[in-house]
This record gives C-alpha cells, structure tokens and sequence, in this order.
C-alpha cells in the first residue's frame, strides 16, 4: 500500500438511496408510477414482443416434443442428458442470486440490498419455473412423470427410489420454488396494500386489495412479520446452499469422469452465485434507464455486484483449477483423458471459450471504473451468462460424449427442437419478468422508506 | 355520550412523523388504555414495545413445524424402503441413513415454512375483508406516507370526550371518529 493511499481520508459510503428522493411521498410515487402510469415506454412493448414471440416458439417446441418423442433432440447413446439438463442447471443456477440477496443479504444486514431484492426474487421464481420444465418434458411423457417423482400412494404399489439424487432434486427444486413463492409474496403483501390505496381504477384496486389481504400497517403486525421475514430469511439460507448443491450431486454421485468429483457442490454453488447476479446486472441495467430508477438502483448497487461477481468468480476460477490439478493428480487414465479431451478433443473451442467468458473477461471487475460503468458492467455480464452456460454444456457433454468404451463414443449435435427450447425458455422468461415490472410492485417500497428516517438523521 | 360510543368503533389520531407516533404510544400506553393499536406504512422500530407488545412465539412454530417435516420425510423414506417396498441390491442395507438425508432436510424447511408464513397470517387475522379503521378518509395514507394511533371504543377507560382531550393532546395532524 502506497503512502497516498494510506493517507487518503475515510469516505463513507454512497447512501443506499439516491439524492432524488427524500420523501415517503417521492417514493411511493416514483415506484408506483411504474405500474400506475398511462404511457407504458415503447420498450417495454418491445421487450413483451420478443419474450412473447420466443414464448410461440417455446409453445410449438413442447408440442412437438411431446407429439414426436424426445428423439426429436439431438440425443444419443453415449449423451442421453443433453440440452435438457443443461438448461435446467443453468436456469436453477440464476435463479440463487435472488436468494442470495433477499435472505442471505438480510441476515448479514446490508441494507443495500433492499432496492434490488425484489426483483432479484422475481427473477429467482421465474427462473426457477423456466428450470423446473426441463426436468418434466425431458421426460417425454410428462403426465406419467407424477408417479416417477412424488410419493403417493398409487395404484401400481410403487415407490420412487429415494437413494436417487434425481428424487432429491425434486424436492429440493419443488421446496426451493414453494419456499420463494411464499418469502416472495410475504414481501409484496405491504407493498400491494400501498397499490391498493394508490388505485384509482376499480379493478386495479379490487386485484390488489385482494392481494393486500386487508393489510393495514398494524404495529403488531409489523412485529410478527418482521419475525416472519427473518425466520424465512434464516430457512431460506441453507436451503439455497442445499439446492444447488443437490444439483451438482447428480453428477457428482455417477461415476462419469470428469463428474465424480467433491469439490462440485460448492462449485456449484459459486458458479450458481456468479450466473444469478450475471443475470440480475442484465436485467436491472436496461431496467434502471428504462424507468429512472437511479436513485434506488444507484452506482454503489451496480459497484457492490460487480464486486460479488469478481469474488464468485474467482472461486469458480479456483474449481476449474481445481479440477485440472486432479484430473493430474489422481492418475486416473480416464481424468487424465477426460480433461485432456475438454482442452483438446472436437469440443476444445467450447472450453476456451469458457475461460474466456468465465475467467478472463470477468478480471475486468477489478476496475472500479468498470463497475461502476453501465455499459462496461452490461458487457462483462453477458459474457459471463454465455460463459455459466458453456460451463454446463462442458461438464455434461464432454463428459458423457467419450467415457470409458471408445466404442461407443459419439458425437451429440443440438438440433434445432434444442435450441427452439432452450430459446423458448428465455421468451418465458422475458415475458414473465416484464409482466411482473408492468403490474407489481418491482421495489420494496416499505423497505426502502424505512431507508429514509437514516438518512434524514445524518442529513 | 355513552350511547355514541357504542356505535363508534374509536378514536384515531394521525402523525406527520415515526417519532412522534411512538412518544404518542407510550404516552397512551402509560395513561393506561389497552386496546390500542398504531398504523404506519414500514415497520417502525420500538413501536410495538410502546403498545406494550412483548414477543411472538412464532419462532416455537417455526421450529415444531420443522421438526415434523424433519420427522415426516426420514419417516416416508424408512416406511417406503424398509417396510413397503423393500428392494435388495446386492446386499446394501435397506435403511440407508445418509441417503435418506437431502429429502429430509428439504421437507424440514418446506414444512418450517408453510409453518411460519400460515403461522403468521393465522396471528395477524389476516386475510380481513372488512375492518372498521379504512372508514377514516385519511387512512388511506396509513400504506403511503401517514402514522395513525387508534384507541378503541371498547378499552374500560374510552370515554368520548375524555380520551377526544387526550388524544389532541398528543398534538397530532387531526382526531378523527372511526365508524364501526
């Protein structure tokens, strides 16, 4: 550390809330205007377009799948997890960022978290939903599939296997997406109250004060859902570190080289953290210029992500290392091969790219000009939801593509009923996220004004 | 007078700021009125201790919700393994514990959950169709930017006139009659 440096006076840091808004009033206006305005902006029709056109696509894609059988996807012998599951991890992967800043943020305490949490749970439920259909079409025939994954008691006198890690992530993705629906709505129900008094329109106030529940503000009230949250918080917390970690274990319990490994459920994990804000600094940077929102999205929010981002990489950084070192270490013939083949084998391209997207691209953070720069912030982001996805399309099919047999060594080539699904799911995801900006409440508004009475005594 | 204040749900009293809010609650608290209750539109720190509210037990429900998943799942995979459907592959024990741990552990959080977030609406009385506090025109800024205090017309000490004084008292914006 330099003198300069050592010298240089203390500056606290930028407040949570941006100097715009300095009322209760402001704020209830500023993020109800949102919802209660008459002129929606141009892009977000636009937005509504191509998450609905990609949605037609995701339509015809499952239809087919479902007329035809999943041999319509490129799935061999050797690879007979392709797309499906690819997606399923990268879609469950983004969606624990959400978590990570409602529950996990809130039990550290850090307050800045408050203007980004919504959104970021929104953004967790509809990746979860977009995830949770990989699992039930891939089955081909998902009407039989509730016999295949629940227990109950049906008329062929039959069990699923619970020693499966299939079976465990059907309740760990199923537990995951009731326990954020309910964290979701408990957060939204005062802010549905405030929409309901905002109203002017008749149904708009009957819609939402049905969702307020009646809500008043009571103090005892308060109380108890102030407990309520913080007891969410707190099974929200292991349950995001146990999800994704449930993931990684139906690979990691097969014997596939290259997936047989401990070190993948925090892997995962970190690689789950780094795609959620990946995706949560996609959406809020076009967000957060599309409705003004600076003062509550503001640069000390954009800096402070791009900081999680450059931790969660590094130790995804440290897993890709890790597993080299092994593959080595274990002279193991087929670890040795199997990492071999990643870096050189007819997937090479693929890996490189990887390093690229997850590793190198992302050193960029370093820089606070770059993270507290939108588009620079934007770039880095896009590279790395490209790049969470490579990873999983490397773990599985270069995995799977040559493992032990030469013989039955295949290629797997997506075809175009992949990518229309895989795409499908993004217009799916579009399309349910920008609802939710037109008609819910996109910020924590009781939360934010709580933010005020701080700043007003240090004011 | 008396007769007035049966057909009145109570009085309520609006505030400009938090602060206030509270130091009018524990004004009202120490007088000695016990069916009171304040509104404002985030939770307010101190307010419910002011309102003489001590703790809520929903943590107890929490964890005994917890507890019977934890319970419920280990107990569906013991009974589906050992008891109903026993399945020998190769010889491994049919009650294999650490296997049977992630679906466990996920239905303990699911029911500790469902558990608080019921628990929650349960204690609260919430869903609500009805209540007499949104027949005051200015209540609607209880979910916008207003703090309200309520005392209710059926506390031993609610006098009309008596606990009207009380209340302007307080200083607050207005007193205003909360029809039942």
């Amino acid at each position: 550390m330099s003198e300069a440096s050592k010298n240089r006076p203390y500056t606290p840091p930028a407040p949570e809330l941006g100097p715009g808004q300095s009322s209760y009033t402001s704020i209830t206006g500023a993020i109800g205007d949102v919802v209660f305005t008459t002129r929606t902006p141009l892009a977000w029709f636009v937005t509504m377009l191509i998450g609905a056109s990609l949605l037609g696509i995701l339509q015809i894609a499952v239809a087919w799948l479902l007329y035809e059988g999943v041999g319509v996807w490129g799935l061999n012998v050797p690879v007979g997890w392709g797309f499906a599951i690819i997606n399923f991890v990268w879609w469950i992967g983004i969606g624990h960022a959400g978590t990570l800043i409602s529950a996990v943020l809130l039990l550290f305490r850090q307050k800045w978290r408050t203007s980004i949490n919504r959104s970021a749970e929104a953004m967790t439920i509809f990746a979860v939903m977009c995830a949770g259909l990989f699992p039930v079409i891939h089955t081909g025939r998902p009407w039989l599939a509730i016999y295949w994954l629940f227990p109950y008691p049906n008329s062929m006198d039959i069990w699923p296997q619970f020693r499966s890690p299939l079976i465990w992530d059907v309740f760990a993705v199923g537990t995951y997406l009731t326990v954020s629906l309910l964290f979701w709505f408990l957060g939204m129900v005062p802010d549905f109250a405030s929409f309901r008094d905002r109203a002017q329109n008749r149904v708009a106030q009957v819609i939402y004060g049905m969702l307020a529940m009646g809500w008043r503000g009571s103090a005892f009230h308060w109380e108890r859902y102030e407990m309520a949250s913080l007891l969410l918080a707190g099974l929200a917390t292991p349950l995001v570190l146990s999800v994704h970690s449930v993931v990684s274990l139906d690979f990691a319990i097969s014997i596939i080289p290259g997936w047989h490994t401990t070190i993948f459920p925090p892997y995962f994990v970190a690689g789950a953290i780094y795609a959620g804000f990946a995706m949560v600094l996609t959406l809020m940077i076009p967000l957060r210029a599309l409705y003004g929102l600076q003062d509550f999205i503001t640069d000390r929010h954009l800096d402070n992500m791009g900081k999680v981002m450059l931790v969660a990489g590094l130790i995804v950084a440290y897993g890709y290392f890790m597993e080299q070192l092994i593959a080595w270490y274990s002279a193991s013939v087929f670890e040795t091969f199997m990492m071999h083949n990643r870096m050189f084998g007819p997937y090479g391209t693929a890996y490189w790219a990887l390093i690229l997207c997850n590793i190198i691209v992302p050193q960029l953070l370093w820089s606070k000009r770059i993270r507290l720069n939108t588009f620079w912030l934007f770039f880095v982001a896009m590279f790395i939801n490209v790049g969470m996805w490579l990873e999983r399309f490397i773990i599985v099919v270069v995995s799977l593509h040559a493992d032990y047999m030469p013989s039955s060594w295949d290629m797997f080539y997506p075809t175009i009923w992949d990518w229309a699904t895989y795409i499908g799911t993004i217009g799916l995801f579009l399309f349910l996220f920008f609802l939710f900006v037109r008609v819910g409440p996109l910020i924590a508004i009781h939360e934010i004004r709580t933010l005020l009475p701080i700043k007003r005594r240090k004011g | 007078m008396n007769e007035r204040a049966t057909t009145q749900y109570g009085l309520m009293a609006q505030f400009e700021e938090p602060q206030q809010l509270i130091d009018a609650a524990k004004r009202t608290f120490q007088e000695g009125y016990r069916r009171i209750d304040a509104f404002s539109p985030f939770p307010v720190h101190g307010l419910g201790a002011a309102l003489g509210f001590s703790h809520t037990n929903l943590p107890i429900v929490t964890f005994i919700c917890g507890l019977a998943g934890a319970i419920c799942g280990y107990g569906l995979q013991y009974w589906v393994h050992v008891i109903d459907y026993p399945l020998n592959i190769g010889g491994r024990s049919l009650h294999s514990g650490p296997m049977f741990i992630p679906v466990a552990f996920e239905l303990t959080i699911l029911f500790a959950a469902l558990g608080t977030f019921f628990g929650l609406w349960i204690r609260n009385k919430l869903p609500m169709p009805y209540h007499p506090v949104f027949n005051v025109p200015a209540f609607s800024a209880a979910s916008q930017d207003g703090f309200f205090l309520c005392i209710e017309a059926d506390d031993p000490l609610y006098d009309a006139d008596k606990t009207r004084s009380f209340l302007q008292g307080l200083e607050p914006i207005e007193v205003s009659d909360v029809a039942p």
